[in-house]
């Protein structure tokens, strides 16, 4: 566990080596938090793109994966989801060839008995 | 787009007055140190920038741009972190942009109340950050050797690889029962022990670049003065297959915008310590690791929100 010393007088301790915060810890504060006011430069920064793609999906995905109980984070860490189901159904059509095989070998064993 | 255009305010933060001048060595984006404009009873802590990056059309583009995104979200925090050895800065929301001095009193105006309500609120408190990750399974357990003997009739090798797989999955499943009850139990406790708490979004390891799953990212609004009390009691929490790990201090920025939509003003702090240890002493289940979609909610205050992702956590996982 990173633990950084609290220094609340000192210049602030979560720098990215030492307090364990990362790119990702840095965006959402400073993109999805702070007081929304409106400056003369209009910019909704939920149209953009980036945001879309990278963080929300992303971030996303990961929650939707829990939903449909999928482990894909075991296997493989793409994030498109049109990868995740070939790999679902690529694992699915391993496992049945794997129980036809173990059926029919334990026919054979019954019937060799 | 003229190159001549003259340069814009990038605005970073709303302060009370306060004496002297911005710490020094701090750099903006612009790589100069920050100004002050100061409006009636509050000062704003800008930066001039360039408008070939900020005016609206370049930047919604350079926003696209993780590179510039990233180093500017850094220097947006550099400053505000920065100003927090000084005085109680409001952060404001990345690229919160003004023409020029007159734009930026004209957004203090406005905004005036909604600032000193959020300076009250914040006034001597840090956040810290809180994560808990399910440790990721050896890769070993999981579908890389199963696929090599799949030529090799061995005897005996589709019952392997059916124990294997069960296997993998009974240790997933334990790693993500723990951590999801670590979490809960960390969660009430540290809601109880801040004035506020709010939930973000879990991360995902590409972003952040932290091996395993992320169950629990929460922030929690801790008076500054109780700040290694806060930190110790995380420490506590450790567990096998589950890693806790703790961030901060930081600016209060999971709360600077409470109280703007959600809650009623004074909301902040008394009532949600209160709502914080109801909520903590029944064993119900709530910080929903998966948290809302949006806005993350403040949790203690808003209970409902967090409920809604409680559904989608580990418990889906584990039906």
């Amino acid at each position: 566990m990173t633990m950084p010393a609290p220094r609340p007088s000192a210049s602030m301790a979560y720098q990215p080596d030492g307090g364990g915060a990362n790119l990702a810890d840095i965006l959402e504060r400073v993109l999805d938090k702070g007081v929304v006011i409106a400056g003369d430069i209009k910019i909704n920064l939920l149209d953009i793109e980036l945001l879309t793609i990278k963080l929300r999906l992303v971030v996303a995905s990961v929650e939707r994966a829990k939903e449909m109980g999928i482990d894909w984070w075991e296997s493989d860490p793409s994030l498109s989801s049109r990868a995740r189901q070939g790999e679902l159904a690529r694992e699915n059509a391993e496992l049945q060839r794997r129980i036809a095989e173990l059926e029919e070998r334990a026919e054979l064993e019954e019937r060799n008995a | 787009m003229s190159t001549a255009a003259p340069d814009l305010r990038y605005v970073y933060a709303v302060t009370r007055p306060f004496d002297g001048v911005p710490p020094e060595g701090v750099r903006g984006i612009s790589g100069q140190p920050p100004k002050l404009v100061r409006h009636g009873d509050l000062v704003a802590v800008v930066d001039p920038v360039p408008a070939a990056d900020f005016e609206e059309g370049p930047l919604k583009a350079r926003l696209e741009d993780l590179d510039w995104l990233a180093a500017t979200a850094r220097a947006h925090d550099a400053v505000i972190a920065a100003l927090a050895t000084v005085t109680c800065p409001v952060p404001l929301r990345l690229a919160t942009v003004c023409r020029d001095d007159s734009g930026v009193r004209r957004l203090l105006e406005e905004g005036g109340e909604r600032f000193e309500r959020a300076l009250t609120r914040l006034d001597g408190r840090l956040e810290w950050g809180v994560k808990v990750y399910a440790e990721q399974p050896a890769p070993a357990a999981g579908a890389a050797p199963e696929r090599a003997p799949a030529g090799g009739q061995a005897r005996g090798s589709g019952r392997d690889y059916l124990r294997r797989r069960m296997e993998a999955r009974r240790s997933r499943e334990a790693d993500w029962g723990r951590a999801d009850a670590l979490s809960r139990r960390l969660h009430a406790e540290l809601s109880a022990q801040a004035e506020a708490a709010a939930l973000h979004r879990p991360q995902d390891a590409k972003l952040s670049g932290v091996p395993g799953v992320n169950v629990l990212n929460a922030a929690y609004l801790v008076d500054r003065a109780r700040g290694q009390e806060f930190a110790d009691l995380v420490q506590g929490y450790a567990e096998e297959g589950v890693q806790v790990r703790l961030t901060g201090p930081w600016v209060p920025y999971s709360f600077a915008g409470i109280g703007d939509e959600e809650q009623p003003v004074g909301g902040g702090a008394e009532p949600a310590a209160g709502g914080a240890q109801s909520s903590a002493g029944g064993a119900e289940p709530e910080p929903g690791p998966s948290a809302e979609p949006t806005a993350g909610g403040a949790v203690p205050a808003a209970g409902a929100g967090d409920r809604g992702g409680d559904g989608a956590g580990p418990e889906a996982v584990r039906g």
